[in-house]
């Protein structure tokens, strides 16, 4: 449960234009219609006892130990599913209710062990309480009655227990996972006395149980209790911080015991996840202190030599001298840094300005070249900022689901939750239309109670051709807001538009033999877009990992904007941003053509004002993107790289180019929590550290700056943003900051949408979109309201161009990449996580028709070829996958998913195409070449450690 | 760096222009998208690779890009 000092209304709030009063207790209180009494009571300062009821959840009446009395009403109706009403006088406590509520207990605790000393929840129990609360002193029934006392627990979840001897069946767990989570894995099984809860016919972990924790929260005994509370027992403190997984941001309680952590509770007051969660936030936190952290910095010469532990002065001026001998050996350009999406606003933002201050170059790049580079270009291009338009509870209005190319359930759970709610809809409205644009059938395409009303299941690289046959459809047949077009877009570039969009070229029965989607189906899905009351699109690396990932973005936009489907709630196009802090490492100027806010380096004004604020000028001239700084590598140009948080060598594609770049640099500067792939090739070590280990903010996919708090010391003794600064300082640059909160000043200082946030407003609001400014004091939830960010919304064409990755008789399938619930991005942290009970290893998704071809069984281990390299991995045989496509993921780095990846990319920001490899697969019985060579260069490597680091 | 590269960078942007009606329009977009984006040194390669005859394997449009706006192009000498 969540910690009981926390304010629980009983039942959600309602939001109505009409509102009633009444009195409760003789104290009068007004409401808006809807509420429950036992809502309204806690605003006139009462709390009704309850055990069923808490404010995340309906009501459901079952406990009856809510009950009140209504003046002139018989009964006594349970207070949490009675609505108020105008004049109503209420007793929250009487003689009659106090006899009533006592024989509820009796009954309730004459079937519950009686071990409250030892309980894991002892302190922190909804049922202990209320025992104390309702004054029970005997149970009449004596405890030898029929019970469920024999019971046993399941331990079987790496996280949490579900003792059903402690159980009340009051169906909050069941309820949760249903309203709040949407994955209906568990069920009140039996009638009566005889109800038990259950998950699937074994046990929690191998039911459909995704582990999103609501249940645990919504437990008002200790039946669902984390087993860190077990351990380590009632926390005593909490600091509100913000996750460090995926876009979505959520916020969270970090619940302590002095520098422990004790459990992760989703925070209730969240904007972005409103007290839900997933497995890895909620559960997978144990990283932050597991062995396998780096806690002292390390130098070596070669990367052959073994490490040497120093001090962090030795390592940082060891550091400093090799980047200036080799700028002034190689030039000012053959140095760089790559920030990271993991890492703070502030530590980003400390990073850029190093390499744009102090290295002198714009050779500054984010991992959001390899993800969301594409999203930047082509909504910076369209509609004039480079940033998803909407808030997530924007969904809640949405008509229309647009899915493209995301995969919400497993990549942002806790946003698909949301979705998943709006889907399936309300007793009195209907669910919001789907469409999902997949070459895999992905979870939401049939779920319980949800169901895509189209799936058009493409063929991999071809996004760009399903949305210019969806938008041929919309304005051949009429369907378009000519009015808000022509009003909020250029029109000129609208009508040059138009008649290219309209060419039969790009009509669905044309484009159907090329998407592998039926005409009539795209047909279908755009007219149920374009006529939705609002129509939103999610969409996430499927659209961007593409080498037409810009022109796909384009072509998203010019959808929204021909349907009108931009500036208000529940429309808009959303970018689902793979990593916590994606949006907010690109909006701090990671980019090398960008400087803070998006403003392109070449701008003389803009140069000016960082100049001057800097005190060094400013290089007009575009720096290296990461693929950039590799093949600048091998041809000898580039030979120092200053990587923050990122692991390169896992992550990207081609990884034997990249191994080749790293191997041709003289000078690795790795700032990481982990020995990580990366690691391997530096020369330089500096231990970084958890987001429980500092301040600074991160902002999601929605925009929001959200507060990250330190909670413990930094293990290495210094945050990351306190190494930057003292790398800056000994290579002559000093910045001069005591507090990430002095740093977002200067943030806000030079960057117009971020020049009203300070810590202070975040802390008072617990959250802020940007922009943030004068005209918005407190953000934007929405953008682009009156008029387009760029003025006018610009029309782009969208040519479909084939991508050069073509099947072939020798790679006769497409590899796609993707990823997994539990596990997160190149794993380094979820593999240090029980997290590996769900996805221990990566593996290859291939349809039982091309594996009976070749075969192959479920659990057969085959090679995975392609023209650049090939790996071993194990097949489940899915139909998930349709004829043609398989698919695997990049958790795990002995896999060497991105050993089978290529160079193409897209082509205006250079974002691999990770989703379009030819491939060929095939039974073996051995690793992969790279994979012994990989294993060997690992045990070469852990071996020069120093004893203390292995 | 690898020009080979380069120019199917370079391609992939000309294929992206190439859809504009007017052939001035998709000239200025190739040339403003490679002087907006690449590295100087990036820059000098595919310029070198123009220099270096016609086998370079680059698309018209990316050609047309670089000989009418060559001087747009050029790096500043360091």
């Amino acid at each position: 449960m969540y910690s009981n000092k926390i304010l629980d209304a009983g039942t959600p709030a309602v939001t109505s234009a009409k509102s009633v009063s009444l009195q409760i207790d003789g104290v009068a209180v007004t409401v808006p219609a809807g509420t429950s009494i036992m809502r309204a009571a806690v605003a006139a300062g009462r709390n009704v006892p309850r055990l069923c009821a808490t404010d995340s959840l309906e009501a459901f009446g079952s406990c009856r130990l809510c009950l009140v009395e209504v003046e002139g009403k018989k009964g006594y109706p349970a207070s949490c599913t009675t609505p108020c009403e105008n004049g109503m006088k209420v007793a929250t406590q009487t003689k009659k209710l106090a006899a009533l509520r006592r024989s509820t207990m009796e009954l309730y605790i004459s079937d519950h062990p009686l071990d409250c000393l030892t309980c894991p929840a002892n302190g922190n129990c909804e049922l202990q309480d209320m025992a104390g609360v309702v004054g029970l002193r005997e149970v009449r029934y004596g405890y030898d009655g029929q019970n469920h006392l024999a019971s046993s627990k399941d331990t079987s979840n790496p996280y949490f227990t579900f003792d059903p001897t402690k159980c009340i069946v009051c169906s909050r767990c069941v309820r949760a996972c249903e309203e709040i989570q949407g994955t209906f894995a568990l069920t009140v099984q039996g009638r009566g006395f005889d109800s038990v809860i259950a998950a699937g016919p074994t046990n929690f972990l191998d039911s459909e149980c995704v582990s999103c924790g609501a249940c645990v929260q919504a437990c008002p005994t200790s039946t669902l209790m984390e087993k860190s509370v077990a351990e380590l027992g009632q926390p005593d403190h909490a600091e509100v911080t913000t996750c460090a997984y995926c876009g979505v941001g959520c916020s969270f309680r970090a619940e302590m015991k002095g520098t422990e952590v004790v459990r992760m509770v989703p925070n209730k007051d969240g904007k972005a996840n409103h007290g839900h969660s997933c497995v890895k936030g909620r559960f997978a936190w144990g990283y932050a202190t597991h062995p396998d952290r780096v806690k002292k910095p390390m130098i070596r010469q070669k990367i052959t030599d073994p490490w040497r532990e120093v001090t962090w002065d030795e390592a940082i001026a060891h550091a400093a001298s090799e980047l200036r001998r080799i700028q002034q050996k190689y030039g000012r350009a053959s140095i760089g840094g790559i920030t990271s999406s993991r890492c703070t606003n502030e530590e980003t933002y400390l990073v850029q300005k190093l390499v744009r201050a102090a290295f002198g170059n714009n050779n500054v790049d984010t991992c959001a070249r390899v993800c969301h580079s594409p999203t930047g270009y082509g909504l910076k291009s369209t509609l004039g900022e480079s940033a998803g338009t909407q808030d997530f509870d924007s969904v809640d209005h949405c008509d229309c689901v647009i899915v493209i190319g995301a995969n919400p359930t497993d990549a942002h759970p806790v946003f698909a939750s949301r979705m998943k709610k709006r889907l399936r809809g309300e007793p009195n409205r209907p669910g919001a239309g789907l469409i999902v644009i997949d070459p895999r059938r992905i979870d939401l395409v049939r779920m319980p109670h949800i169901a895509a009303d189209y799936h058009l299941q493409l063929q991999p690289g071809t996004n760009v051709a399903v949305l210019n046959a969806l938008a041929h459809v919309i304005v051949t047949e009429g369907l378009q807001k000519e009015d808000y077009v022509r009003a909020r877009c250029d029109v000129a570039e609208y009508e040059k538009w138009l008649a290219f969009i309209k060419q039969p070229k790009n009509s669905p029965e044309a484009l159907a033999a090329v998407t592998g989607v039926p005409a009539e189906q795209m047909r279908g899905a755009a007219r149920l877009y374009a006529t939705a009351q609002n129509g939103a699109i999610y969409y996430g690396l499927g659209v961007t990992e593409h080498s037409q990932g810009s022109t796909t973005v384009i072509g998203i936009a010019n959808l929204a904007m021909l349907t009108g489907n931009l500036g208000r709630p529940g429309v808009g196009v959303n970018p689902l941003r793979g990593q916590n802090n994606v949006q907010g490492s690109c909006d701090m100027g990671s980019f090398p053509h960008e400087l803070p806010g998006y403003r392109h380096v070449s701008d003389p004004t803009v140069r000016e004002l960082f100049a001057s604020n800097w005190g060094v000028p400013i290089d007009s001239e575009p720096g290296l993107r990461i693929p950039n700084m590799f093949d600048a590598a091998i041809d000898g140009s580039f030979k120092a790289v200053y990587v923050q948080g990122e692991d390169i060598a896992q992550s990207d594609p081609d990884t034997q180019h990249v191994q080749k770049a790293l191997e041709a640099m003289e000078c690795i500067i790795v700032q990481d929590i982990f020995m990580n792939e990366t690691a391997k090739y530096a020369h330089v070590i500096l231990p970084g550290t958890t987001f429980l280990e500092k301040d600074g903010t991160f902002t999601n996919a929605e925009r929001r700056i959200s507060r990250v708090r330190k909670v413990m010391p930094p293990m290495p003794g210094m945050a990351d943003w306190e190494v930057t600064q003292a790398l800056s300082k000994a290579l002559g640059y000093p910045m001069h900051y005591d507090h990430p909160a002095q740093i977002m000043a200067e943030i806000a200082a030079l960057t117009p949408t971020f020049a009203g946030v300070t810590f202070e407003k975040i802390d008072r609001l617990g959250s802020i979109q940007w922009p943030c400014n004068d005209a918005a004091p407190e953000g934007t939830p929405v953008m682009h309201e009156q008029e387009f960010v760029r003025g006018k919304g610009r029309f782009m064409l969208t040519e479909y161009v084939e991508t050069e990755e073509r099947t072939s008789r020798r790679f006769p399938l497409i590899l796609t990449t993707g990823r997994i619930l539990s596990q997160y991005n190149v794993g380094a942290q979820t593999r240090r996580t029980m997290n590996n009970a769900w996805h221990e290893a990566d593996v290859l998704e291939i349809h039982p028709h091309d594996a009976e071809q070749r075969g192959i069984k479920d659990g057969d281990a085959v090679s995975v070829q392609s023209r650049k390299g090939d790996t071993t991995l194990r097949a489940v045989v899915t139909e998930r996958m349709q004829p043609g496509v398989v698919y695997t993921t990049f958790h795990h780095p002995e896999s060497g998913a991105n050993v089978v990846t290529t160079e193409n990319s897209d082509w205006a920001t250079n974002c691999p195409e990770y989703k379009v490899t030819a491939v060929q697969v095939a039974l073996t019985v051995a690793q992969s070449p790279w994979q012994q060579k990989f294993e060997a260069f690992e045990g070469q490597q852990e071996s020069l450690l120093p004893k203390s680091a292995r | 760096m690898d020009g080979k590269k380069l120019v199917k960078m370079a391609n992939q942007i000309a294929a992206f222009f190439a859809a504009e009606p007017e052939r001035k329009t998709a000239v200025a977009g190739v040339t403003a998208h490679i002087k907006r984006f690449w590295e100087p040194r990036m820059r000098r390669e595919i310029l070198a690779m123009l220099d270096r005859g016609p086998d370079h394997g680059m698309n018209a449009l990316v050609v047309e890009a670089l000989q009418t706006n060559r001087k747009a192009l050029e790096p500043a000498a360091k």
